[in-house]
């Protein structure tokens, strides 16, 4: 089992240690997962996937919950 | 796609987890589906390798119990939909599978509540639970200033536990007073294992500044927090912080319970002395019969898991311990209850509704939840009011209203029923 | 309160927020009595679509009629009521539904409605999310959609700033009408000479033996995807299943709503009196929807629900007098409540005012069904008193 991966951060490679979710993965890049409606900046609220603040596009799926989601090498991941 | 088993476990926390391990090891193949990638629920995620001490051996000795061949583990699942009265729908990696079951025991355990006030939205604003839950999952803390508000045991808990990671804890600020707090603390008397429990936490953060009749009046930055104003004993004060972890209690997950049709009351789940609902097959266990803490919810998991393999001489053994629980969790409430001054944290500008955009302002000028809705989109949103209502019911007095699947966004492919798929009966070795 | 009004809606969905703008704009004191919440009931379960549509001569006048008041309405409506000239494209899938296309195109173009016929390229260009290959379209550019709740909310507020003005009684149910009186729940008794009964598919608890029966709908709604779909899109099988008075059926049928997200729908059942949501219905739609957009099945779903629509016998609306001279009907919308709201409003007050009419009103009389003559003389009488 590694100790990290590379996941791939809005088209940039981006370490990782294993078993990270994708929404800790936007904070050690130090972005937040999406905009608001209103055109907010914002993380996740949660961390129990029940707020869907943490939505990111991974692997070209929109609307993406990242706080349970766990990183996977060459996992595409798109903040808003 | 199809599973089946005798009895689905709903929710991989304690409770689930005793109810599975009991029904398993009297021989019922068991079902444990659960949103996240591992059991522990929110309280015991990565518990085996984790730093929270006090649960440590706990939580160790039920997780090895939970390799048990029949028990199958299907984490990273949602459950979104009742397919029919003997199955549910479910969703994991963009597909949907219906899972069939002879009983149902629902364990969803519970989510904190929110409540708004200016510049709750910036990010690093988080919940107590929340970032306990996101430094388990890599969150990064080490040398971070974080202050803890809310109210409730788990600011402890939470605190102490930060402390071990490397976070420098700013303060702890409980909403309830001093005085209401004390009989809690009396009463601890009644609990022997709580008192250790409070030692410990009290050990850990013995420098750390704790508050009561405290609360967030302000979280402030630019495009991420950086300050954060108190109220502490009718004084503000500002402190900068890298995170806010604020949360008031837990409230229960019922969503589940009430789509098959399991009577709620007081938005609580209603079981009778054998975990049973209302609903003959169905049982629950846990936070959503009432908030009570991890040790009533492994009790009454062990309960719930007994009665479906039969075992209703053994649960009866689990009563005595079950009512004293209950009664530490009775007067936790009380102890713990919210002051009516959070209601006038919010201003007309603050954010109600987080999916939609929605101010406060907007809201209120409605007599109902479901006016609220439809005319400001507020509960609109993904979360489907788990936030927002939450925080109206107590703001505004709300009953959020009746439940309808989806009870989790799926995909639209979820929605459509399949004729007769591919049929997988899980065996047990 | 008051007590005695000029005239009294009893519903305040969108057509009877239409109507008691309608009634205060012509100097009536006007009451609504409304039991849940204003465009709570069918108004907040449908599509909102403002559309022609050519199933009869006198369905294309009130639709068309209609839909020249809401665009001419457009303009000062606020941002919450959505409204977006999107228009519809009718889709055909093969050539025999190409030649209803043609029919269509005729048909609207003779009647001064903006139509372009759309070949197999040409759709796809307009909606590349569509299935290839299609047979073509017809493009219907006068056509939009809109958030009917907030809609029925402009029209009340609007009704409000009139004078005399306009009471808005929320949270009550009448219990009763007739003869000048509504009882309401609580035991009140609010009178008036002209009562308009416009609670959609619950008029015959009010208006025994009125010619509406409960015609259940579903929908679904997604999370956010803007531009996926640009305009309505219905398949030309749809005026199958809105024209049948017997069976069960799902049309497809999607639109964008101005947040993004795609409303999914049709489907109509008769004799389906729960609210719950059928699965097999649910999951007849998602299938229809898939087969002309196949990108939506892996689109999020956040809710889906049900509601009722007024159908009557012969598909159009009931819109004027009953037996009892004080009670009036503006029901029966079927799906086209939206779109014609606003003239069935116009055509009740011009009867009530005996105005002319700007379309022939008798196709929409309640006496067609139940052979009673017209209007009686007594309700002008009553009204200038």
């Amino acid at each position: 089992m590694p100790e990290s991966i590379v996941v791939r951060m809005n088209g940039m490679p981006l370490t990782v240690p294993a078993r990270c979710s994708v929404a800790a993965a936007i904070s050690i890049a130090d972005l937040t997962c999406r905009t608001s409606v209103t055109g907010e900046e914002r993380g996740p609220l949660c961390a129990m996937g029940i707020c869907f603040e943490c939505r990111a596009t991974v692997n070209g799926m929109e609307h993406t919950r990242t706080c349970q989601l766990l990183c996977e090498p060459a996992m595409d991941i798109r903040t808003s | 796609m199809m599973h089946e088993f005798e009895t689905l476990v709903v929710g991989g926390g304690p409770a689930g987890i005793a109810a599975a391990v009991c029904a398993a090891e009297h021989g019922v193949r068991v079902g444990l589906i659960d949103d996240n990638p591992s059991a522990g629920g929110q309280i015991w995620r990565g518990s085996a390798k984790g730093t929270d001490n006090s649960h440590r051996d706990s939580a160790t000795g039920w997780q090895h119990r939970l390799n048990n061949p029949r028990i199958t583990q299907l984490q990273g699942w949602s459950v979104f939909e009742q397919a029919s009265s003997g199955s549910l729908r479910a969703e994991h990696n963009s597909s949907s599978a219906d899972l069939r079951f002879e009983k149902l025991i629902l364990a969803t355990g519970a989510r904190e509540r929110f409540l708004p006030f200016p510049g709750w939205t910036l990010p690093n604003v988080v919940g107590v639970g929340a970032i306990q839950a996101m430094v388990k999952a890599g969150l990064p803390v080490h040398g971070k200033r974080v202050v803890i508000a809310g109210s409730g045991p788990l600011l402890l808990a939470v605190a102490a536990f930060l402390k071990s990671a490397g976070a420098k804890v700013v303060c702890v600020c409980e909403q309830a007073s001093a005085s209401q707090l004390l009989p809690f603390a009396i009463g601890l008397v009644k609990t022997p294992g709580k008192i250790i429990e409070g030692v410990r936490y009290k050990a850990a953060t013995l420098d750390v500044p704790f508050h009561t009749s405290a609360w967030p009046v302000e979280a402030l930055g630019d495009r991420k927090l950086n300050a954060v104003i108190l109220s502490v004993h009718g004084k503000t004060k500002t402190l900068h912080c890298d995170y806010l972890a604020c949360g008031f209690h837990l409230v229960p997950n019922t969503e589940l319970a009430a789509l098959v049709g399991c009577e709620l009351s007081n938005g609580a789940v209603v079981v009778d002395e054998w975990q049973q609902t209302s609903v003959s097959n169905i049982y629950c266990a846990g936070e959503p019969t009432g908030i009570g803490g991890v040790e009533l919810s492994l009790t009454e998991g062990q309960i719930a898991g007994l009665v479906v393999a039969g075992q209703k001489e053994k649960a009866h053994t689990l009563f005595g311990q079950r009512k004293q629980f209950t009664r530490f969790a009775a007067g936790l409430a009380q102890a713990f209850a919210l002051r009516s001054e959070l209601k006038a944290l919010p201003t007309e500008t603050t954010l109600i509704c987080r999916c939609e955009d929605v101010a406060y302002g907007a809201v209120r000028q409605h007599h109902s939840w479901r006016a609220a809705k439809l005319h400001t989109r507020c509960g609109m949103g993904p979360c489907q009011g788990r936030i927002c209502g939450t925080a109206t019911e107590y703001l505004l007095g709300w009953n959020a209203g009746s439940v309808r699947p989806p009870i989790f966004p799926a995909l639209v492919s979820g929605l459509a029923s399949h004729p007769e798929p591919e049929f997988q009966k899980t065996e047990g070795d | 309160m008051n007590n005695r009004y000029d005239a009294l809606v009893v519903g305040a969905g969108i057509v009877g927020a239409a109507c008691a703008l309608e009634l205060s704009s012509a100097g009536l004191q006007v009451a609504v009595v409304e039991r849940d919440s204003v465009g709570s009931g069918a108004t907040a379960a449908g599509m909102g679509h403002v559309v022609v549509m050519d199933d009869s001569e006198a369905q294309f006048a009130l639709t068309s009629y209609s839909q020249s008041l809401w665009n001419a309405l457009s303009p000062e409506l606020p941002l919450s009521v959505e409204y977006q000239r999107t228009g519809t494209i009718w889709v055909a899938a093969d050539e025999e539904e190409m030649a209803e296309v043609e029919r269509k195109f005729e048909y609207y173009t003779a009647r001064g409605i903006p139509v372009e016929i759309l070949d197999s390229q040409g759709v796809a260009e307009a909606e590349p999310n569509l299935r290839l290959p299609l047979a073509g379209g017809l493009r219907v550019l006068s056509d939009a959609v809109l958030y009917p709740p907030c809609a029925a909310g402009y029209l009340l507020e609007m009704a409000k700033i009139q004078k005399p003005g306009v009471a808005l009684i929320l949270g009550r149910s009448a219990i009763q009408i007739g003869e000048g009186r509504v009882v309401l729940d609580d035991g009140t008794t609010l009178l008036s000479p002209l009562i308009v009964n416009a609670t959609g598919s619950f008029a015959p608890e009010l208006t025994p033996g009125v010619a509406v029966k409960k015609r259940k709908g579903h929908l679904i709604i997604t999370d956010r995807y803007p531009g996926f779909v640009r305009h309505q899109l219905v398949e030309l099988g749809y005026l199958k299943s809105a024209h049948s008075s017997t069976t069960d059926s799902v049309a497809f049928n999607v639109q964008p709503r101005s947040t993004g997200q795609l409303l999914i729908g049709s489907s109509r059942q008769f004799d389906a009196e729960d609210s719950g949501v059928d699965r097999e219905i649910v999951t007849a739609m998602v299938e229809r929807a898939a087969l002309y957009l196949p990108g939506i099945a892996r689109l999020s779903a956040l809710r889906v629900w049900s509601g009722f629509r007024a159908a009557t016998p012969d598909k159009l609306p009931l819109i004027g007098p009953t037996e009892d001279p004080s009670i009036f009907l503006a029901t029966g919308h079927e799906g086209l409540g939206i779109t014609t709201s606003l003239a069935t409003a116009r055509l009740l007050v011009d009867q009530l005012l005996q105005r002319t009419s700007e379309i022939p009103v008798e196709p929409y009389l309640p006496s067609r069904l139940t052979g009673e003559s017209t209007v009686p003389l007594r309700v002008k009488e009553m009204f200038h008193a």
